[in-house]
């Protein structure tokens, strides 16, 4: 028997397999296909104060080993999630995790207010890096002051766990990592997507609405590994890995280069149970290495 | 309920240079399916594929246990998947998005144009029963690319234009004579490229007919989950793949 469960700051996950925001909707879309309940988390699609319809159509591409998107955070508002999503996913047996975004801090600051007085809610995502918004998103999560700014300011009305989603589009992430981490954030997930772009070379136009957009899947996941790596090296909160995950020994990769706990996300696009299939991977590889904690995964590179 | 399921590569026909109906079989049995849902086939063996692709279902047969598309080759999706061998496994994810509408007692008009033409077979043999009479409109670029002909003219009178006027009249479908009086008419639907179902709603729309359009837009995961396949409509952006692929015209930001 492997012991799965994982600290994630002072919340313990039943198992470190949650499914990424953005690609999973709010769980119940997958219903069909999996047990929900042997997730160790959701981490539900992107919500804002107010509703946003996100960007024009074509939001997608597909690119080698990986897609475009530029969905532009589309959900109904904070208060439409609380009201009428939330009673219907609450007692799906796993953790769910919203996902927090704003144009201006004051509008993250509402946001958390709203869900930290939601009965059921231990865990919140700040997601300061999302590529596809105008304002805000990714502008937070790329500069240092901004990105300690938010993170205070959030760790200020969310008295649960704390968890910073970092955008690989910087420089240095560790910095970006230890700023956060400074500001109080219990742990940082990382990463979100890659800044791209694809043109069609017959209409010479760019295939995404925004020209630009976030780059996902397998292509990504070295480069998300490294920068697991390094801010698993750099600060001492639990670290949630993503960035290409496509099957068990992906996520056993991103365990060993430091994550606590991963999240699957556009491998959910191909196989709507992959997440599943991880989890059951991840058990067999410590049943068969004789590891009988899961957690003795995280950090594991021999060097 | 929505499945993901194993197939065997059955049967290829070859309609033309490049359309094909591909026929997949299951031991397990196949779900039930309504006319206007689509399955995402995972392409094997693609590198340059990452995505699955989503293909309008053509009919099911539940003696034989088979599904079957029928499938234009653009895209390397498309033409990969005209090149298993028999015998080869495909995973479908299916049955996804609505459905259209089951119209009784109407004139019905059906209007298709390139690979569009594909859940109309299925939506024509579920309206016979509902004794609705049903008139085919097909539009292609010429005579080669006039498929399946004989398929809708078991279920009613099949009409054709084609662009170079090698078969029916010579135009687009919204050029036909079938137009001259579209009241005759209580009910359209269409299926095809965007500016095909576009004109066709307007004409719709302008008489006051009711009007049903599939959807073709881009897909990731089929399920509601991404949101990247939406179309404007009267109550926002909508999945095309959960609200849809089936939408009345009048509900769309057209």
């Amino acid at each position: 028997m492997v012991n799965l469960g994982v600290n994630i700051g002072n919340y313990r996950l039943k198992n470190p397999v949650t499914t990424a925001s953005g690609t999973f909707g709010y769980g119940t879309e997958f219903s069909d296909f999996i047990d929900l309940s042997r997730l160790g988390g959701i981490f539900v699609k992107g919500l804002t104060l107010k509703n946003r319809e996100g960007n024009d159509y074509p939001r997608m591409a597909e690119t080698a080993s990986g897609m475009l998107n530029a969905v532009g955070l589309q959900n109904k508002g904070i208060d439409h999630f609380i009201e009428t999503i939330y009673p219907t996913i609450k007692d799906l047996g796993t953790e769910i995790i919203p996902n927090i975004n704003g144009s201006i801090v004051e509008e993250y600051i509402e946001v958390a207010e709203k869900l930290n007085e939601v009965d059921g809610i231990n865990v919140l995502e700040l997601n300061i890096s999302c590529p596809n918004v105008k304002e805000g998103g990714m502008a937070f999560g790329v500069s240092c002051p901004s990105a300690i700014a938010v993170t205070e300011a959030i760790r200020n009305v969310f008295k649960g766990t704390l968890i910073v989603k970092l955008s690989p589009n910087v420089t240095d992430i560790t910095e970006i990592a230890k700023g956060v981490e400074g500001a109080g954030a219990d742990a940082v997930s990382l990463v979100n997507t890659f800044l791209g772009m694809a043109i069609d070379v017959h209409s010479k136009k760019p295939i995404l609405s925004t020209v630009t957009g976030g780059l996902s899947g397998p292509a990504i996941k070295p480069i998300a590994l490294r920068m697991v790596w390094q801010v698993y090296n750099a600060v001492s909160i639990p670290v949630i890995g993503l960035g290409g995950i496509m099957n068990a020994t992906d996520a056993i990769e991103f365990m060993l280069a430091g994550a606590s706990a991963i999240q699957v996300g556009t491998a959910n696009f191909i196989d709507p149970q992959v997440s599943i299939k991880i989890l059951d991977g991840i058990t067999d590889y410590c049943e068969k290495n004789g590891i009988t904690n899961v957690s003795e995964l995280t950090g594991g590179l021999i060097l | 309920m929505k499945h993901v399921q194993d197939f065997t590569v059955k049967h290829y026909s070859r309609l033309n240079a490049d359309s094909y109906v591909l026929t997949l079989s299951s031991d397990t049995g196949v779900e039930e399916v309504n006319p206007g849902n689509f399955a995402e086939i995972k392409i094997p063996d693609a590198s340059d594929v990452f995505l699955r692709r989503p293909i309008s279902i053509l009919d099911v047969n539940h003696d034989e246990n088979t599904i079957s598309f029928f499938i234009k080759a653009i895209g390397k999706g498309t033409k990969k998947i005209g090149t298993l061998a028999i015998g080869s496994k495909l995973n479908l994810v299916y049955p996804l998005g609505n459905s259209f509408s089951i119209i009784r007692q109407k004139n019905i008009l059906i209007v298709g144009g390139g690979s569009g033409i594909a859940p109309f077979i299925m939506l024509a043999s579920r309206l016979k029963n509902e004794n609705t009479s049903v008139t085919f409109l097909i539009g292609a670029r010429s005579k080669a690319d006039v498929l399946l002909t004989s398929e809708f003219a078991k279920y009613g009178d099949v009409l054709v234009t084609t662009e170079d006027g090698s078969m029916g009249e010579k135009g687009l479908v919204t050029d036909h004579s079938v137009f001259t009086d579209p009241t005759t008419f209580d009910f359209i639907y269409t299926c095809g490229p965007d500016p095909m179902m576009k004109a066709i709603a307007k004409i719709a729309n302008d008489k006051n007919i009711e009007c049903e359009a599939s959807l073709e837009n881009m897909m990731a995961c089929g399920i509601g989950a991404c949101l990247c396949c939406v179309t404007p409509t009267v109550s926002g952006n909508s999945c095309v793949c959960t609200d849809g692929p089936v939408f009345n015209t009048k509900e769309l930001q057209w």
